[in-house]
Formats: C-alpha cells, structure tokens, sequence
C-alpha cells in the first residue's frame, strides 16, 4: 500500500520534472537564438552608426565599400504591410461579421473551412500562384513595365492575413454575450444596428488584435513576397513600384555572404530589426486580447 | 380597457408544441402575472407578445394576439415598432456594454427619433428619474453601466425602454436575480410604473405574484389554466390544479 503511493509519487515527481526540463528547454533556446541575433547583428554598429544604418538611403552591400542603409527596406516592407492591411482588414472584419452574424448553418461551415483551408496553403505556393496570375494581372491593368510591384504584394499578402484576421475576429464576435443582442432586438433595434452599435465594439478589442496578429504575419512573411514584389532596393514612391522588403532582403542575400563580413552583420541586424517590430505588434495585440473592459 | 388580446394561440418548436390554445386578456395599465411550474412556456407565451420568437429557428405559431386592435402576429406587422412600443426586461439584467447614458441613449438614436443633446439630456434625466436612479447616478453617466449593481441593472434596463416610450412592459422573471430588499423595491418601482404602464411579468414565485399583480394567469405544461383578478386566483381558485399549484404541491 505504502509501496504504492511512493511509487506513484516517484512517478509524478519524474514526469513533473521532465516537464520542468523541457519547459527551461525551450526558454533556452530561445535565449541562445536571441543572443546569438544580438551578437551577430550588434557587431555591425562597430563600423557603421545606427542612425546611418536605420536612415541609410541606399543599399548597395556589395560595392566597395558597402552602402548599408535600410530605409528602402524599412519602407518597402511598411508600403507593403501597409497595403496589405488596407485590403485584409475591411475585407476580413467584414468576412467575420457575415460568419458569425449573418451567413446560414450550412454557408458558415463551408466559410470557416474555406479560410482555414486558405490558411493551409504554403506560402511559396501562394507566392506561385501570385506571380503566374496576379503579377500579369497587374501590369496589364495599370499598364506598367513589369507586374512585380509593392500592389501585387500587398493583394497577396492579404490573403495571408485574411485567414487570421478572419477566425479571431470571428471569434471576438462571437464571444460577445448573448444577452446584449437580445436586448437590442428587445428594444426594437435592426440586425444591422445591433451589429454595428453593440457587437463591433464589445468585440473591438479581439478584432484589433485580429487585425494586429494579421499584419504581424505580413510582415514576417518572406517567399511569397520575394517572388513578387520585384525586389528592388529603392525608395518606393507609389504602389506601383517594384519595392524589397526586409524579410526578403535576408532571405536573398544570406547565401551569398561572407561569415564575419559588414554585409554578414548587417542580414542580422536586419533581423533585429524584424524582430523588434514583430515583438511590438504582438505585444500589443495581447495587450488588446487581455484588455479588461472598463 | 383591454391592451392585449390572445386569442387560442398555440406554438411549435419543431414538433414540440410549447403553447396550446392559450387565451387571455391584459387589461391596460394593470399589472398582470404569469404564475406556473418551470418549463409550462412562461417566457415562450411572453415572447410571442414582443414576436422575440421570431429569432428561434422551427418556431411555429396559430392564432391571434391583438394589441391596441391590431393582430401582431401577421406576416407584415412592423417588428421595430413592435419591440418600440412592446419593450422586455429579461431575467438575467442585461445592460449593453456602454456607458449608463449611452444605454438610455441608445433606442431614441436606433428609432431614429429627433433629438438635440438637451432633449436627450432630458430624456435620460427622465427615464432615470422614473426608475429612481438618478440621485444614484448622476454623476456617474458616463461610466460603463456593467459597473453597476445588478439592482441598478435592471433598473436601467427598465429605463431603457421608458425612454422609447414603450407603453407594455414584459418582465421576464425581473427579480430572480436579486436579494429580497432589491426585489421589494422593484415591485414597488412597478407599482408606480402601473400609472403609465401596462405591465405582464412572469415569475415563479407566487407571493411576488400576490403582492404586485392585479390579474394572475396560470400556466401547465403549455396551457393557460386559469386566468382571473388575482385576488381571486389565490383566495377561491376555480380549477383544482390551480388550487394544487398555489398550495404548493407542485415543484
Ligand atoms: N428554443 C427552444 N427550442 C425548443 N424548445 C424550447 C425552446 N425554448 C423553450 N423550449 C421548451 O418549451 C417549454 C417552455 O419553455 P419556457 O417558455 O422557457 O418555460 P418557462 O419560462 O415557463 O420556464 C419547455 O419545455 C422548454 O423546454
Ligand atoms: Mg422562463
């Protein structure tokens, strides 16, 4: 009997433990990756000042010697975060509106699944499918040079965010009590009023998060928009040019750097730089997620 | 005066009949109470006065309900001026989740009805004052009306529709969420609401029903057994279930 319970304690402390161990497991490797990041990425402010580096206008890492400015980065991925968010959002909230409100039984099931099935493409398959049929698409329309532009980006990029945007925005809406849309009802309020008056702001912070944790995807997404923003280091003046955005930016060059060189400091710098905005916005969607109503 | 008129209304879910041959009359300005067992279609009898059945799927309905001479539950009566003038207050308080004003606010701007920011000031003074909140709240308009008590909820809730001008009032067990002090002080706000008002509340707690109403329906698995001045529903019940149930030897 006595034997028994030992055995059994024994048996929780192990798996407590191992638990513990893997739980310490991750966080280091997250440590390790971070301070590797550090590492590498702050070597470059040795030789190059990080006002230079952030406002630089030009990147030009191979010339001699290297021009590692990112401001054409940083706006090229902001122009292309920026347009992708203009579609997604009125798009997807919209979309989460008409799934959880309005759309019938059967439509709603066929809805959810098609988002989530769009939520399963990979990426490098979108960025195909995006390059073959919306990049002509784009050129013929605007009658431009090339199709590859910071617009073809944004609308595919868009399609990433929206499965996001959508299924939590969804379910921000449909969290909101019962009760509130009765009342409305009650008092002789339309669909539409309801909708409008009381669910979209009772759920407004889950779709702010929504559409925080949608943008967030956007702007660490790299293949599809390599494939088809044009990926030219310039300043972008419009949407209808070729831009190169920061993901891109590393994921392009890292294979043709030399380990320990200016160009090599500056990729990682780069992904700080990501990393700091990524960090931000989902700091700040879970700030919205776990805001506690007034 | 008769307001409401019912007349052998029966209702479905589905294949399950929920109301059956149910008739009555509401007296204007009157109190009037809906007594019976949990799960005899209280709260479903009262939604088919206000049509909040509408929003069930499957439900079905027969009959006639006149109010004000006009049969509510035909194909193209107006549903919005319907809940304007027929206004519910449910049994869990259900402010929305604005400030106090913004919810008193809230049916004129829905309704469309012309206000300028001192008639609305007016309009939520008023239906404050009605149902005594406004020395409670007056300086406390603008905070989110989830902070308040559940007693000053549901009076909200009751303001909310006063503010309308809804001129019957349905009350869907309105206390059962509330201590004895709070519950008293409501039936006294209904008292005084009765001047204005025509009121139908539903409870199972039969001394509340004794203590506000003027006339007291009673109801059993769907039916409208007994429906008569309550005084006389409670002192010489005709039908002997009617007796059983006031006595309490149902649940
Ligand atoms: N939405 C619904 N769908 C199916 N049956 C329902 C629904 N609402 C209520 N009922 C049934 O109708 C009967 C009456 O319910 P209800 O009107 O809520 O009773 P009461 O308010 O008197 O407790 C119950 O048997 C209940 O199970
Ligand atoms: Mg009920």
């Amino acid at each position: 009997m006595t034997k028994k319970i030992t055995l059994r304690k024994l048996k929780e402390f192990i798996i407590e433990k191992l638990i513990l161990l893997c739980g310490l497991a991750s966080i280091f490797f997250v440590m390790l990756i971070f301070i590797f990041l550090l590492k590498e990425g702050l070597a470059l402010f040795k030789t190059v000042k990080v006002s230079n580096f952030l406002l630089g206008k030009s990147w030009y890492p191979i010339s001699e010697p290297p021009e590692l400015g990112i401001l054409p980065l940083i706006l090229g991925s902001l122009l292309v975060t920026f347009g992708a968010a203009i579609i997604s959002v009125p798009i997807g909230v919209a979309c989460a509106v008409y799934i959880a409100e309005i759309a019938p039984g059967k439509v709603k099931e066929v809805l959810k699944a098609g988002i989530e099935l769009l939520a399963a493409i990979p990426s490098v398959v979108l960025g195909f499918i995006g390059m073959v049929t919306l990049v002509p698409w784009v050129k013929k329309v605007f009658n431009l040079p090339t199709g590859l532009t910071a617009l073809s980006g944004s609308i595919m990029l868009a399609f990433m965010a929206m499965p996001t945007i959508v299924s939590i925005a969804e379910d921000a809406l449909y969290s909101v009590p019962r009760s509130y849309k009765e009342g409305a009802f009650a008092l002789g309020a339309t669909h539409w009023q309801t909708i409008w008056r009381l669910l979209l702001p009772a759920a407004s912070s889950g779709i702010l998060a929504a559409v925080m944790l949608g943008i967030g995807r956007v702007i660490g997404e790299t293949m599809a928009v390599m494939m088809i923003t044009g990926n030219s280091a310039v300043i972008p003046q419009t949407f209808l040019a070729p831009v190169r955005t920061l993901t891109a930016t590393i994921a392009a060059e890292m294979g043709e750097t030399v380990v320990g060189s200016e160009h090599y400091f500056a990729l990682f710098a780069i992904g700080i730089v990501l990393f700091i905005i990524s960090f931000v916005i989902n700091v700040t969607a879970d700030l919205f997620l776990h805001r506690k109503p007034k | 005066m008769d307001k409401i008129q019912v007349k052998n209304l029966n209702l479905w879910y589905g294949n399950f009949q929920a109301l059956k041959n149910v008739s009555a009359t509401f007296a204007e300005k009157k109190i009037t109470a809906i007594i019976g067992p949990s799960g005899c279609g209280k709260s479903t009898f009262l939604r088919v006065l206000n049509r909040m059945n509408d929003l069930i799927e499957g439900v079905k309905t027969s009959g006639q309900v006149f109010i004000d001479g006009e049969n509510i539950l035909s194909q193209d009566v107006d549903l919005i001026a319907l809940r304007k003038k027929v206004g519910m207050v449910f049994q869990r308080p259900n402010p929305f989740p604005l400030s106090v004003y913004e919810n008193i606010a809230f049916g004129i701007k829905i309704h469309g009805l012309k206000y300028t920011k001192d008639t609305l000031d007016a309009i939520v003074e008023n239906s404050l004052r009605e149902v005594l909140l406004w020395d409670d709240l007056k300086d406390k308009l603008h905070r989110s009306a989830l902070s308040l008590s559940l007693e000053q909820k549901q009076r909200l809730c009751i303001a909310r529709l006063l503010a309308v001008k809804s001129d019957v009032v349905l009350m869907d067990e309105p206390c059962s969420a509330l201590d004895p002090q709070a519950t008293q002080r409501i039936e006294e706000l209904m008292r005084e609401l009765k001047k204005h008002y025509t009121i139908i509340i539903v409870t199972h707690n039969m001394q509340q029903a004794a203590r506000v109403s003027d006339d007291t329906g009673f109801m059993l698995l769907g039916e409208m057994i007994e429906f008569a001045d309550t005084h006389s529903i409670f002192t010489a019940p005709k039908d002997r279930r009617t007796e059983e149930y006031i006595t309490g030897r149902y649940g």
